[in-house]
């Protein structure tokens, strides 16, 4: 009953999307109110739909219906009840159920916020959205149905994949889906802008915060991928460049040049094209992740492997592609830029240097990412782009970011004098060559970490200084005391100063990733009961092994007493998870998490009776510094976001 | 203002060639070629001592380990040529006589190839839990034991 009720409500949710696209477009052309109310209605049913579809499947997954083959391969009966709501997300089927929905909310969600405002823009808008939606349901309904039933039906089902049964597979893919469908709003507006001719900078204010929001849930979604890949997966790092992780940080990188870019159209009238363009493009990298990831083409850890997905996606990325190139071309007339860049030395100058190092990077990612491939075809070879490529690509051009994310926000729209940048980058300047000198000194020589250093110091001195400078301002002219001043400025420009906060946010990050990176240390031996292992400062002695009974699993675990600099510092017990249904172990690390370093521990292979284990250890300095600079950008974010309504109102005095 | 503009657009120019170079000279020596056995011993490739991937089939018989200095002695084919492999450091639970694996790193003055990774083919399908293996209760079952008493 569930399978069917499932299948209707997709099928209908399906009429619904192209009932209210069309209903949408040709109810506003002809100028038909009943028509165009309906497309509205249309969009809300259409939710309701999904909904039902989307429970449909939570209630097959939590009553254990196993007559559904997506249930018996992703569940199991004695499964704690979120893990099995979580299976809704565990595998490819439900994954895109769960896309269908979100993308259904937004929609919903537009509707109902804009109905009344933006009458113009809105129709086109739904249409896209819908067209976004019905290509979502028809990849459900054909080649992913999630329904789908099979016989004999099994007792038990096979439960998730291991590596998924962690309380961070409840939050990572929902922050990285958020992320994902939120960019489609953007991108529906300037479709909307495109089509209806009305390409001024409006669909970029209706669509500034739906583009931030987007991003903020996409770059925690990154951030918190690669927390779970720290603790999870147990090999010691956060980031492999993977193929499944590029697919998430392609978008972010166009997302992010377009996040900036926008602001220079909204102050100068100009980049309409390339903004255009952007966001197409980061729409576009969305479904080309998705596409890598589902369509098995390319080798991953964490890929879903199934092959007619691909085929739809790659179809959908095709039409996605012709038709914003068509009405990019079609709008030609319409979208001449109003200013030009008057001077080298700009925040304009500056912001087009930044987003062309982000699309650059982007680029640099997609080659390495398809490298394989292409070479394949081409040359008929087989080769493998790790690590060193990209690492080797992304560190100049991370360390140039760092550089103009100091500058840009301190030099003037239309461009400044050599006085004034002195004036503003003289301090911070010298404050990060003082932390680049003082860390060589205490013996750090690697050029790559002292650069960071100097220009993450630099970059978190510039947005203090602007704090500083803009309190002080505030005191002089309004008299108001340091909190009052500093409220007030937030309530005045909020999305400058919830800027500096990411910026700083992104310096702690550069500087955890540098140091682990640079200054990991690592040791692998096989230790018979009480030998020891060093590693750095720290002492590790194997004292025996134990096994002990779960749910899903038998858990062997190796007890070790940490001494730190010969002093006992406590216990840790990393372990492997041995799976009926898998043939691998699962390693279950243990850590213990400082600001200045972490101790990592991961268990090897081991003797049955107990008399000797292998061990590795990893001293990874500073990676927490790399959750701390994800959470900052996150908070500066929200707090740019957040609506006026919940702010105190501004008080006299100019406004910035 | 042409002038300014052009600054900007020489500023642009030069980002982009540096990124450019970067790319090209990242391939050029980050890149990691995949060779067979045959392939190897036919054309001589990989002598460069460049770092390269060889994949084959673990030779039955050939596996031999000097648990002092931890050192796996091996050789790969691919059902013609066989190349001997020396790998110091713990290889992957699933590495053994007989399955697949991949190497990486290059081949050494004496002809060995030196590996300082194993990526042994996983085989990531669907075992019923009644299978011919003994469950992990049975093979773990002494260390259970241990805790209970």
């Amino acid at each position: 009953m569930t399978a069917e009720l499932g299948n209707i409500a997709l099928w209908t949710a399906l009429v619904t999307a192209l009932f209210g696209a069309g209903a949408a477009v040709i109810g506003h052309r002809r100028g038909n109110t009943p028509l165009f109310e309906g497309a509205h209605n249309a969009v809300l049913v259409h939710w309701a739909l999904v909904t039902i579809a989307l429970l449909s499947l939570e209630y097959a997954l939590i009553t254990s219906d196993f007559s559904i083959r997506y249930v018996a391969s992703n569940s199991s009966r004695n499964y704690p009840v979120w893990y099995k709501i979580a299976g809704l997300w565990g595998a490819l089927e439900g994954s895109l159920l769960l896309w269908a929905w979100m993308q259904a909310t937004l929609a919903a969600q537009v509707v109902v916020m804009y109905r009344r405002k933006h009458r113009d823009f809105l129709p086109y808008v739904s249409a896209v959205l819908m067209g976004i939606s019905a290509f979502f349901l028809l990849v459900l309904l054909i080649p992913a149905n999630p329904f789908e039933r099979h016989a004999p039906v099994p007792s038990e089902g096979r439960g998730l994949n291991p590596l998924l049964e962690d309380t961070s597979m409840l939050v990572h893919p929902l922050l990285l889906y958020s992320g994902y469908v939120g960019f489609t709003v953007p991108y529906a507006f300037a479709m909307a802008a495109l089509i209806t001719g009305r390409t001024r900078e409006e669909w970029l204010y209706i669509t500034r915060r739906w583009a931030v929001a987007a991003w903020m849930f996409l770059t925690s979604g990154i951030i918190y991928g690669g927390w779970w890949s720290y603790h999870v997966l147990g090999w010691g790092g956060y980031w492999a460049w993977d193929p499944v992780e590029n697919a998430s940080f392609m978008p972010w990188l166009a997302g992010t040049a377009y996040i900036h870019s926008v602001m220079i159209q909204e102050k100068r009238g100009m980049l309409k094209v390339w903004n255009l363009t952007l966001i197409s493009l980061t729409f576009s990298l969305v479904i080309f992740g998705t596409f890598l990831t589902r369509s098995g083409i390319l080798n991953s850890v964490h890929a879903f492997t199934q092959g007619a997905v691909g085929y739809f996606f790659l179809a959908f990325l095709a039409l996605i592609l012709l038709s914003t190139v068509t009405l990019l071309t079609y709008r030609a007339d319409r979208l001449k830029s109003e200013g030009a860049v008057d001077s080298f030395l700009s925040r304009e100058s500056a912001f087009l240097f930044n987003n062309l190092l982000l699309v650059t990077f982007c680029f640099t990612v997609f080659l390495g990412t398809l490298f394989p491939l292409l070479a394949e075809a081409v040359r008929g070879v087989k080769v493998s782009v790790g690590a060193p490529y990209f690492n080797y690509v992304a560190r100049p051009i991370a360390l140039g970011l760092l550089f103009l994310m100091g500058v840009g926000p301190v030099i003037p729209w239309r461009g400044g004098s050599w006085v004034s940048l002195r004036r503003n980058l003289l301090g911070p300047a010298l404050a990060g060559l003082a932390a680049g000198g003082t860390t060589f000194v205490f013996g750090i020589k690697s050029p790559w970490v002292l650069m960071t250093y100097a220009l993450a110091v630099f970059v978190s001195a510039v947005a203090v200084q602007e704090y500083y400078r803009g309190i002080r301002a505030r005191r002089k002219t309004a008299g108001e005391g340091p909190l009052a001043a500093l409220g007030q400025l937030f309530v005045r420009n909020r999305r400058r100063y919830g800027g500096f906060i990411v910026h700083v946010g992104v310096a702690l990050l550069a500087i955890g990733i540098a140091s682990s990176s640079a200054f990991q240390v690592e040791q692998e031996r096989m230790l018979k009961q009480g030998e020891s292992l060093e590693a750095g400062r720290y002492q590790v002695r194997f004292e025996r092994l134990t096994g002990s009974e779960g749910p899903t699993h038998v858990k062997v675990q190796g007890i070790f007493t940490i001494f730190n600099d010969r002093h006992e510092a406590g216990r840790m017990t990393p372990g492997l998870r041995f799976y009926p249904t898998q043939q691998e172990p699962i390693a279950e690390v243990d850590y213990w998490i400082g600001f200045k370093e972490d101790l990592y521990l991961i268990l090897g292979s081991f003797d049955r009776e107990g008399s000797w284990a292998v061990v590795k250890i990893l001293v990874n300095p500073m990676v927490s510094w790399i959750w701390i600079g994800g959470a900052i950008m996150a908070l500066g974010t929200l707090l740019g976001l957040l609506p006026a309504g919940l702010l105190p109102p501004p008080v006299k005095g100019e406004r910035s | 203002m042409r002038g300014r503009n052009r600054q900007v657009l020489i500023g642009g120019l030069v980002i982009l060639a540096s990124i450019g170079y970067l790319v090209w000279t990242g391939t050029q020596q980050a890149l990691v070629y995949f060779y067979t056995p045959s392939e190897i011993q036919a054309r001589e490739v990989g002598r460069t001592g460049r770092r390269i991937r060889l994949g084959g089939l673990v030779v039955e018989g050939s596996l031999t380990h000097a648990p002092d200095t931890l050192t796996y002695m091996f050789q790969l084919t691919d059902g013609g040529a066989r190349i001997p492999v020396r790998f110091k450091g713990i290889p992957p639970d699933l590495f053994k006589e007989g399955t697949g694996a991949i190497v990486e790193g290059q081949i050494g003055a004496d002809g060995v190839f030196d590996a300082d990774l194993i990526m042994a083919k996983h085989n990531e399908e669907y075992r019923p839990p009644s299978g011919d293996r003994p469950s992990p209760q049975e093979l773990y079952r002494s260390l259970i034991k241990r805790e209970r008493s």
